[in-house]
């Protein structure tokens, strides 16, 4: 007897998963009311989503969190790389899945509007958010890890809201752009996944959306934090209001004396196309990048973790790496993931003009 | 006023203040609501309650441990498989009374993640309460004690509080083995030593096994997702834990799939599987299994690891647009051998689950404070310079085993613990035994009544050969020859070779058959609870019996003459005594989804011996 199809563990039923039909997820039983939440829980996961699109390899997890906002189906989520696809997927607490569609984004807020077309939808009203205060106890719900599938509801973790103060961290080496308000909880959400996700009272109210994966740039721990929804209400509504927001982020830091391709030994192929994807065209010989080992015909595809998305916008963040930094480059080589830690030489250093001679012997050095 | 008059009413005050002292809750209580204080008062008791049967569990010769707790005053426990793991057989457990137990593997379910312990030395021991883990709702709270960093040098175990953040979460296996299905997702801290540990309601009722966390970029530290074996899954298990064995999970032989209409449709089937014999073919609809409505693939793939190989469970399907209801038996998950090998292999699974130890700590980033120095392992170096309290072996890797863990040790292959299944067979055979005294009447037996038409039925079972007489013609098998070669009656699935197997089991008992062991506890058809269930092999046939755990009495025997067939099942009632031995006046057969023939027994005669 052949033991393989007998099972259902194969990890390639997950798909099929996404397709479940509609189901409330219905919890029975008794408990102490007295020190349950689950009652207030229940009113809130109908409103949270489950968000699938770009990434799943690297690390990077093709999943994130967001809640509705209105009964026709727009979703506030966080703006990150998992949106950043032809296909983003909405599925609803009650497993019905949506192919969504992205209205608008602020670059600086990190948040982005999506709408599916869906009606009559439970939803958290932006304009009656609740402003807790610090000790508070707080509800964050997400789907982090992306442990809930289908029908499954998102993920609660309960805390307290420990400070309301202004978000200094950091994401890699970039100093993020939110630098406003945000409420830091002691319930764990710095989390793979659970971006996007909903922060609210005892009472079900909202109060905040879970941020991105960020360290402390004072510290370098995990910051569990949420940016309180009157930070986003004025955007958001925007958005939904068919105005554009700037795309450009003006407020990013700039370095002082800016790292650039040339340092480190490299060309990009330059078709005259922002949007092209940067691939290699040349490496210097003896420069750093030749010593790395990264070749001609090499695409990038992230520096430092973060994901290059064409020649312009690598450019641009290098305008924020300062030139004595070390900085982290993925490339995309025959079909595989590569990485290269590089570090351009001392300002005095000569570097050489010639272009490194492309190796007979490439295959052997793998 | 004197001196002795003032210091009177000195003690006097102290006395009263040492009373409205302890008499009055703290000075705060007049701000706190009363519901607050109900709530921790609440919380006290439950603690109080959960925490006498709490186990720290101490590998011997320093290899780590875990957590465990104790579900029986005579010291059965559970934990996970991976904390034992490497402790194999005997293992040290400290409970909260300070008192250090020598403990020993009974049984284990690597899929499940479970292990089976016997704490030794009482028959008093504190035992925690089960509760109906499905019962939990999300947002519910929960709190998980035991032995997290192996901290509890004292045996004092760790509390730590939380809410319910999911329920019927499904966790995949790492490898083949260590699946979470069906199981309860918590923000209690659950860290690395908690393994096997327990999880209770906000009543201190036991509703899971700690045993794993989602870890990513912080180490293998609590992130607020730690995850709980349900004790409603371990529930199933506990009888096949007892037995010694270890035991496998289950399938169905069939793979879903998730149609467009938002079906569960069969995408692949076994031809040899139970549920293709009942019926269940490609593209037919599932509607519900193990009385569960089914309308994700998820639902069943959850619902499937929740139950141990061999369990018969009611499963609905649509065929043709007709609705089927059936009772389905479960295949296994591995081989048998592949099961051991995957038992015995050495860790270090895809993605190991909240370990017993951190094997190693990961570099402090720059900037990071660094985490505090573990104290592993065991036994602790500590300020002290030795371990206090606690027998704690030397940390030498191949301590002798104590000879109270010898003496509840038996090795057999495809066992945990052969020991515990021949506890188990010597208390079936005890409850063989209890039908009366068959070992006088091993000649024929005549047994003659009439079946559900009144047509009448007369059956013996001799020394040579057993026959059955039925409206539609006598039928007889040779009893000397393998059981195997004629199934007769036809269409009964070889009931007359069930009903010898039966007599030999009542007349000699299961030393008598090639090989007997203990299965476990099993639902059976007609019986509202576990049955106890002994399998007995002659040549190539198998029967099992389904014993009633409290009367003792024989319920069924199902006989199966090969693999990937469908057994003679033959169910006992209408016990008489005659001549002090109980025997079943009333006899259902039934072979595949067909009843045989529901007979009404008017004579029951056994001879001393043949020919008699």
């Amino acid at each position: 007897m052949n033991l393989l199809p007998t099972t259902f563990r194969g990890p390639s039923l997950a798909a099929a998963v996404l397709l479940t039909s509609a189901m409330a997820l219905l919890v029975g039983g008794s408990a102490s009311a007295a020190t349950s939440f689950a009652p207030v829980i229940a009113q809130v996961q109908p409103k949270i989503v489950k968000i699938y699109g770009a990434g799943g390899f690297n690390g990077m997890a093709h999943y994130q969190s967001g809640f509705l906002i209105s009964a026709d189906g727009f979703v506030l989520t966080a703006w990150s790389y998992v949106l950043d696809s032809d296909v983003v997927n909405v599925i609803l607490n009650d497993g019905r899945k949506f192919k969504a569609e992205l209205k608008g984004i602020d670059p600086k807020l990190e948040l982005a509007v999506l709408k599916i077309d869906a009606k009559e939808l439970p939803f958290f009203e932006l304009a009656k958010t609740a402003t807790p205060e610090e000790g508070s106890r707080v509800l964050a719900f997400s789907n982090l890890f992306g442990v809930a599938t289908g029908d499954e509801a998102a993920s609660v973790l309960h805390g307290i809201l420990s400070i309301q103060t202004k978000l200094e961290a950091r994401r890699g080496v970039y100093e993020t752009p939110y630098q406003g308000p945000v409420y830091v909880v002691d319930a764990m959400t710095n989390n793979p996944g659970a971006a996007g996700g909903a922060l609210t009272n005892l009472h079900g109210e909202l109060i905040a959306m879970l941020g991105k994966e960020l360290k402390n740039a004072r510290n370098n721990t995990w910051l569990n934090y949420a940016v309180p929804i009157n930070e986003l209400r004025e955007a958001v509504n925007e958005i939904r209001a068919g105005k554009v927001r700037p795309r450009a982020d003006s407020q990013a830091k700039k370095a002082k004396d800016p790292l650039e391709l040339s340092m480190l030994g490299l060309n990009l192929v330059n078709t005259g196309l922002e949007r092209a994807p940067p691939f290699i065209d040349q490496v210097y010989g003896d420069s750093p990048a030749a010593k790395a080992g990264l070749r001609t015909d090499d695409l990038i595809v992230f520096l430092d973790n973060q994901l290059v998305q064409n020649s312009k916008s690598l450019r641009a963040e290098m305008l924020r790496i300062e030139r004595d930094e070390a900085i982290r480059l993925t490339v995309m080589r025959d079909g595989q993931l590569m990485e290269f830690t590089l570090q351009a030489p001392a300002s005095d250093e000569p570097r050489s003009e010639k272009p490194a001679r492309r190796s007979e012997d490439d295959r052997d050095e793998r | 006023m004197t001196a002795r008059r003032q210091s009177a009413a000195f003690v006097g005050w102290l006395l009263s203040l040492a009373a409205l002292l302890a008499a009055t809750p703290p000075m705060y209580a007049d701000d706190v609501d009363s519901s607050v204080l109900q709530a921790e008062a609440e919380r006290i008791a439950a603690v109080k309650k959960a925490t006498p049967a709490v186990v720290c569990i101490f590998v011997q010769g320093g290899m780590g441990g875990g957590s465990g707790v104790v579900i029986s005053p005579d010291g059965y426990a559970l934990s996970n498989f991976h904390v034992t793991k490497p402790a194999g057989t005997g293992m040290k457990c400290g409970m909260a009374d300070g008192k250090v137990y020598d403990a020993v593997i009974v049984g284990l379910d690597p899929t499940g993640d479970v292990a089976m312990i016997k704490l030794l030395g009482r028959d008093d021991f504190p035992v925690a309460e089960l509760a109906d883990s499905d019962a939990m709702r999300v947002g519910d709270s929960c709190f998980a004690m035991g032995n997290p960093f192996l901290l509890a040098t004292d045996f004092h175990p760790t509390l730590s509080y939380g809410i319910v953040s999911g329920v019927h979460r499904y966790q995949y296996p790492a490898g083949t083995l260590l699946e979470y299905s069906d199981c309860l997702q918590v923000d209690a801290a659950i860290n690395p030593g908690n393994s096997g540990g327990p999880l209770f309601n906000a009543q201190g009722q036991l509703i899971g096994i700690n045993g794993r966390g989602s870890f990513e970029k912080r180490g293998r530290v609590n992130v607020g997702v730690g995850y709980a074996i349900s004790i409603n899954q371990i529930k199933n298990f506990l009888g096949y834990l007892k037995s010694g064995r270890i035991v496998d999970h289950a399938t169905l032989g069939a793979r879903v799939g998730t149609s467009d209409e938002g079906r569960v449709v069969v995408t692949d089937i076994i031809e040899d599987s139970d549920a293709y014999r009942r019926g269940l073919r490609y593209d037919d609809e599932i509607i519900s299994f193990a009385s569960r409505p089914i309308r994700t693939t998820n639902t069943l793939k959850n619902l499937l690891g929740i139950f141990p190989k061999d369990w018969r469970v009611p499963l609905s399907y649509r065929h043709q647009g007709k609705q089927y209801d059936v009772l389905v038996r479960l295949a296994g998950v591995h081989r048998e051998a592949e099961l051991i090998a995957l038992t015995n292999e050495p860790e270090e699974g895809e993605e190991p689950p909240a370990p017993e130890e951190p094997k190693e700590q990961p570099a402090p980033q720059p900037g990071e404070s660094p985490r505090p120095k573990l104290p592993l392992p065991l036994p602790l170096p500590g300020p002290k310079g030795k371990p206090k309290k606690s027998k704690l072996p030397s940390p030498h890797k191949k301590a002798s085993l104590p000879q109270i863990v010898k003496d509840h040790f038996e090795a057999k292959t495809g066992y945990a613990n052969y020991f515990f299944n021949k506890l188990n067979q010597a208390r079936l055979a005890k409850a063989v035994a209890g039908h009366g005294e068959f070992g006088r009447v091993s000649g024929t037996w005549t047994l003659s009544g009439e079946a559900a038409d009144h047509s009448p039925v007369s059956i013996r079972l001799g020394a040579k050969e057993a026959t059955c007489e039925l409206p539609v013609g006598l039928t007889k098998i040779d009893v000397t020859q393998s059981l195997d070669a004629v199934l007769n009656p036809p269409a009964s699935g070889g009931m007359l070779a069930g009903l010898h197997m039966w007599k030999k089991l009542l007349v000699g008992g299961s030393g008598k058959f090639d090989q007997a062991y203990y299965l476990g506890t099993a639902p059976v058809p007609m019986f509202d609870q576990l049955a106890d269930v002994l399998i007995v092999t002659q040549g190539a046939v198998e029967a099992r019996f389904y014993l009633d755990p409290h009367s003792g009495l024989l319920l069924a025997v199902e006989l199966f003459p090969d693999d990937n067939v469908d057994p003679c099942e033959i169910y006992f009632g209408d016990y008489r005594t005659e001549a002090g031995r109980k025997v079943p006046y009333r006899m259902e057969v039934r072979h595949g989804d067909q009843l045989f023939g529901i007979f009404a027994l008017k004579k029951f005669e056994m001879a001393e011996n043949e020919g008699t």
